[in-house]
């Protein structure tokens, strides 16, 4: 009992100690910040805003021990900088910063009574990394929900079949191409074949950032669904990388017909088709 | 001959042969259907065979088997074998599975089938 009330008494002095070199500590903690050069994506003022802020909450935090403002607060935080591109690693070193520079202030105060100086340390330090917890994991919660918003982002957005020319259809694919959005791929294009009646396909995966194994198969029996439905399809864009992987998995590439660019596909697939498309001479961009 | 509604038709339009399963057959129906249409194909002195599958929600192993049978067998009889209206769905199978047609060409609907069939040319650069 008398441990707790000596700690609570302790960490209020501590607290007032805190309260009252607030600008020269928060001083020094920007310029430590600037040196370990944290934040970079921030210009001065705002770090300035930020670090008083932060501040003025750690305090707050060691001195009630309500974590509640504080992680309402860094999830705030963490929405405004992760758009910004500041790291997990930044966030974390920052309050570790902050912790160090004010034990360091309390080993200044108290080191004539190394007694003291040991309970003040064991009032402050479980706090101190309470907090430093509580920002780490509102920072990741957060970046993890901006993620998951992403990644619901690219599946909805859908596949679109377009038809270009009487029978021939063309098929972007933007983004990451996992297995389900890849399933999904296959029955728009199939059911698309067949209400367009379409003869050639151009399936154009520049927008795609890499395939695996998985994709890479579904994709040849893609290919291979179509032509059993009457469709030739013609593969444009294909990256060095995804390149490299088809050749590298094994995938049976002699039944496919890639060419360099949409534009080139669109041209094959012209010319499978018989048009001829002709520049008019007298022709204005106007 | 069982009673009932016909399992298959089989139709001459010129020189070609447009043989319609209405229905999933089984596999001494395939048989039969085999020996029937390329039967037909001497009779009729056919260059071109069309097998309209469009009917069929389900093509199992043997029947993919016993159409490329059919496109084999007509092939050595003279005429060129084109499968026609197979179900988005049903490709799909196929192909996961591992059946394709083999090297039987194949198009959307009977229409292109037979456009297929007539202008050969156009039909073989497609297969390529």
């Amino acid at each position: 009992m008398t441990q707790t009330t000596s700690g609570q008494h302790l960490l209020s002095e501590l607290v007032a100690h805190l309260r009252e070199h607030r600008t020269k500590l928060r001083e020094e903690w920007a310029e430590r910040i600037q040196q370990a050069h944290l934040l970079t994506a921030m210009t001065p003022q705002e770090m300035a805003a930020e670090t008083t802020s932060v501040y003025d909450n750690y305090v707050e935090v060691l001195e009630t021990g309500s974590v509640e403002a504080l992680q309402h607060y860094a999830r705030d935080l963490s929405e405004r900088i992760i758009p910004r591109g500041v790291e997990t690693h930044e966030v974390v070193g920052i309050v570790l910063l902050l912790r160090d520079v004010l034990a360091r202030s309390l080993f200044e105060k108290y080191q004539r009574d190394f007694g003291l100086l040991n309970q003040v340390l064991d009032a402050y330090e479980p706090a101190a990394n309470r907090i430093a917890n509580t920002v780490a994991v509102s920072f990741v919660d957060e970046r993890e929900r901006v993620i998951r918003q992403q990644q619901d982002a690219i599946r909805e957005l859908s596949t679109p079949v377009l038809p270009v020319r009487e029978r021939l259809l063309i098929l972007p694919i933007i983004g990451v191409l996992d297995s389900d959005r890849a399933k999904q791929l296959t029955e728009q294009l199939l059911a698309g074949i067949r209400r367009h009646r379409a003869r050639v396909v151009v399936i154009d995966i520049t927008g795609a950032p890499d395939v695996d194994e998985a994709v890479a198969n579904h994709l040849v029996q893609t290919v291979d669904a179509s032509r059993l439905m009457g469709a030739s399809v013609i593969i444009t864009g294909l990256s060095p990388k995804i390149a490299q992987t088809l050749v590298t998995i094994g995938v049976d590439l002699s039944k496919m017909n890639t060419i360099g660019d949409l534009q080139g596909g669109l041209e094959e697939a012209e010319r499978l088709l018989g048009y001829a498309v002709t520049k008019k001479e007298d022709a204005t961009l106007s | 001959m069982n009673s009932g509604p016909a399992l298959v038709s089989i139709l001459r339009q010129g020189s070609t042969l447009i043989a319609s399963i209405h229905t999933a057959l089984d596999d001494s129906e395939l048989v039969r259907f085999r020996t029937d249409l390329v039967g037909q194909i001497g009779e009729h002195r056919c260059r071109g065979v069309i097998i309209d599958v469009a009917a069929l929600d389900v093509i199992d192993s043997f029947a993919a088997l016993t159409l490329r049978t059919i496109a084999e067998m007509a092939r050595l009889r003279g005429a060129r074998t084109v499968i026609v209206g197979i179900q988005p769905e049903v490709a799909f199978t196929m192909v996961r599975l591992g059946m394709g047609t083999g090297g039987i060409p194949t198009a959307l609907d009977l229409e292109e089938g037979l456009a297929l069939l007539t202008g050969g040319a156009d039909g073989d650069r497609r297969r390529s």
